[in-house]
């Protein structure tokens, strides 16, 4: 199937969304998404930035769609004709959505422990407004706990349903989803209690906010003063392939390894995530390649591993 | 005196019960469809008919049930959408609480043409005295052999349960329906697939609104062409019309499409003109809460100058701009006195209520929408809330899942867009506005020639 993005074409099996042919294009042409996770079965359509303009159905039918439509859900057509960037409507669009996802947000980053990690800055960076002229009251909830290792700060949430389908993919039964509606909207697990799975903790990674943090690593450190280092160990429950993050000889946090555009490569279990803390637990294979524009790369400490053990084979540091 | 179809036997003693129904010439649409018609013919004089769904968005009944599936293996659902809630909308209430059996005698109809064994009435959670009549009506049914199995000994199996929702505005579209009643939360689906193809736990489902599937009977009764005479153009048929706000005779009418809208207004025989003496007609809202509301001159007579029809093409002539929607039929009148911005904000305040949270423009969108409009009306707003307000409605429109975004912004955008002066009053004289108790102590007319004469 062709499929043509703001001039450039591609062939894509059947059933590709268009949002994965642009990243199969990449580039500038890619929408962003705030709510779409692969990792995660049944997510997008939420969180509306990722909305293109279809200008050719397909070559059969070549109407245009009379309204825009979320690209991480809409499958490609042969001779789809897709506008993203090139469209202003388009643009003009995301910087609405944009400006509506911020209006009820706290704008905490200076405290928020995603701050730096945040694809909610990222994408505001990017196509944000300048200002805004909301000037209401934001909501505001209480802020509770999902278990003993996880916090909940639901101001920050921008309600993009990762974590709640995530929950119904690792566990048998419904733990966790929205209660209330509208901009009340409040995610929890039933009655605060712990979402029941050795997998638990990856709904802080996939988390594309900081409503869903660590409280291992809450006010520890920021982000952009650890290294992201590739690390293994031999785990029975997950493949034992993490990130952890280190300052100095310290591991301070672990998370699942990261992929292009905000995602992940694979769950972690939370043994792993939030148990194994030592340097001694994990063989470090080599520093994590982080997106060019990403703070994470400002690599501002100093202190140079001493005692940690670089498998070098595997990657060359 | 317009031709009755759905009231033809209305006031009639007792017509919720079976045996007065039946005595009324009840079921033998029911009676006439399983025994001398096939489906297809069913299908067929829906289609001659013309008859539009009359829930809202006025799509063609036939042809929303021509684009059913067949898979092999999956049943079909027709599923009865009785959760009326758009503020000003009434009808359905009506028709199930004083004809209940005319429902289930259009729903075996349809429920036969397009194949389905298992239907379904979502009735709004507030609607609970509705239930027990409906539960009693369907009891009273199968007893007498309309439903169950082998019905009439035409071989044809139909069972109809009833299932309760809890209230949600939204659960009205037919994709958060789907979702309530399968047991989740009622945020709408993604559309493709649309539920003709993927839509009850993933099968083929109708879903119509109470009043399109209860007229079925009627067609199939008197043949599709004789409902088609009834009507201007392509909007054929009859519709009832909840009428309510500043006029002497509020209530439920059944119209003939094609009457005009100043005939509706002022005739004895439906809204009997306005409730005060002296008091003159301001605005009309049309179609239930969620269509753009129109002025005086504007819903009366077109840009073009012609009469304005209750019709689903003459009341949405002139687009956005000038027009607006027949909608669910929730025909509201303000006289004078009203102020369109409390109005305005009272409708915006349900929205913020009933968005259902699941995409962004209208999770965030409605919220701000209602706060800049509280402001307004009690006196704390300034001069480019105005024009905020519109820039809002323009972020929501259009970009979300289900056409709850539209339906919250086109009523303040049309608001401001006809009823500019009084918002612009509202941020002049904030004083008065912040002592005034709205309907009560002043009427808004005096502001309001007082403000004019002002600018003038």
């Amino acid at each position: 199937m062709k499929v043509t993005i703001d001039g450039h074409t591609i062939d894509v099996e059947p059933g590709t969304t268009i949002l994965q042919a642009a990243r199969k294009i990449g580039g500038d042409i890619v929408p962003p998404a705030m709510c779409y996770h692969s990792l995660i079965e049944n997510t997008g359509g939420n969180c509306r930035v990722c909305m293109v303009k279809v200008a050719q159905g397909s070559e059969r039918d070549p109407r245009p769609m009379p309204k825009l439509v979320p690209s991480c859900k809409t499958e490609v057509q042969d001779g789809m004709v897709v506008e993203n960037i090139s469209n202003p409507n388009v643009l003009e669009a995301r910087k609405n959505v944009v400006e509506l996802l911020l209006i009820n947000h706290p704008l905490d980053c200076p405290v928020c422990d995603q701050a730096g990690e945040c694809e909610l800055q990222n994408l505001s960076f990017k196509h944000g407004v300048e200002m805004t002229f909301f000037e209401e009251d934001k909501r505001v909830f209480e802020m509770t706990s999902l278990g003993d290792k996880i916090k909940l700060h639901m101001n920050r949430c921008i309600v993009c349903f990762r974590c709640v389908k995530l929950v119904d993919q690792i566990s048998p039964e419904r733990q966790h989803g929205l209660l209330y509606r509208g901009d009340r909207a409040e995610i929890s697990s039933y009655i605060q209690k712990a979402v029941d799975s050795e997998w638990s903790g990856n709904i802080i990674d996939v988390c594309p906010v900081g409503a869903l943090t660590d409280k291992t690593f809450r006010f520890k450190s920021r982000v952009w003063f650890l290294k992201p280092m590739e690390a293994h160990r031999d785990c029975d429950t997950c493949s034992g392939n993490a990130l952890v993050w280190m300052f100095g000889n310290e591991i301070y946090r672990v998370t699942m390894r990261n992929a292009p555009y905000g995602e992940h490569e694979e769950l972690i279990c939370n043994t792993c995530r939030f148990e194994k803390k030592n340097v001694s637990d994990w063989e470090i294979i080599g520093p994590r390649e982080y997106p060019k524009f990403s703070v994470i790369n400002q690599n501002n400490y100093v202190t140079p591993p001493k005692k940690v053990v670089i498998n070098a084979d595997k990657r060359l540091l | 005196m317009g031709r009755k179809i759905i009231l033809k036997h209305d006031g009639t003693p007792n017509l919720k019960d079976y045996e007065v129904y039946r005595k009324l010439g009840g079921y033998r649409a029911v009676e006439k469809a399983l025994k001398i018609m096939s489906p297809a013919d069913v299908m067929e004089q829906v289609k001659i008919s013309g008859l539009r769904g009359r829930g809202g968005a006025g799509f063609p009944t036939a042809l929303k049930w021509s684009f059913l599936a067949h898979p092999e293996g999956k049943p079909i659902y027709l599923l009865c959408n009785a959760d009326e809630s758009e503020p000003g909308t009434f009808k359905d209430r009506y028709l199930m609480q004083y004809n209940p059996h005319f429902l289930i005698d259009g729903m075996i109809c349809s429920a036969y043409a397009i194949g389905a064994h298992t239907s379904y009435i979502y009735v709004r959670g507030e609607y609970k005295f509705i239930i027990r009549i409906l539960e009693k009506a369907i009891q009273e049914a199968y007893a007498n052999g309309w439903l169950g199995k082998n019905i009439l000994g035409s071989g044809y199996d139909l069972d109809i349960y009833v299932h309760s929702g809890a209230g949600a505005y939204i659960c009205g579209e037919e994709t958060a329906l789907i979702e309530s009643l399968e047991g989740k939360k009622g945020h709408p689906r993604m559309k493709p697939p649309f539920p003709a193809i993927a839509g009850l736990y993933g099968c083929p489902t109708v879903v119509n609104n109470v009043e399109s599937l209860a007229v079925v009977s009627w067609i199939i009764q008197n043949g599709g062409e004789e409902y088609a005479k009834i009507g201007v153009g392509r909007s054929t048929g009859t519709k009832l019309i909840s009428a309510s706000g500043n006029i002497k005779n509020p209530g439920v009418y059944e119209i003939e499409l094609g009457l005009s809208v100043n005939e509706f207004l002022y005739s004895d025989e439906y809204c009997g003109g306005m409730q005060f003496q002296g008091r003159d007609l301001k605005a009309v809202v049309a179609g239930g809460s969620s269509v753009p509301v129109l002025p005086k001159n504007l819903i009366l007579k077109t840009v073009a100058g012609e009469d304005r029809l209750m019709t689903y093409e003459s009341l949405s002539e002139g687009g956005f701009e000038t027009g607006t929607m027949l909608g669910s039929g929730g025909f509201i009148v303000y006289d004078e006195a009203q102020c369109m911005v409390r109005n305005t904000w009272n409708f915006s305040r349900f929205y913020h209520d009933e968005s259902c949270g699941q995409c962004s423009p209208c999770r965030e969108g409605t919220g701000w929408l209602e706060k800049v409009l509280y402001r307004l009306e009690h006196g704390e707003g300034n001069e480019r809330d105005i024009d905020q307000l519109v820039a809002i409605t323009k972020k929501i429109e259009g970009n979300t899942i289900c056409p709850f975004g539209d339906a919250a912004s086109w009523p303040v955008a049309s608001a401001v867009r006809h009823f500019r002066h009084e918002f612009e009053y509202h941020v002049k004289y904030r004083e008065k506005v912040k002592n005034r108790k709205h309907f009560e102590t002043e009427p808004m007319r005096l502001f309001m020639s007082e403000f004019l004469k002002v600018e003038a």
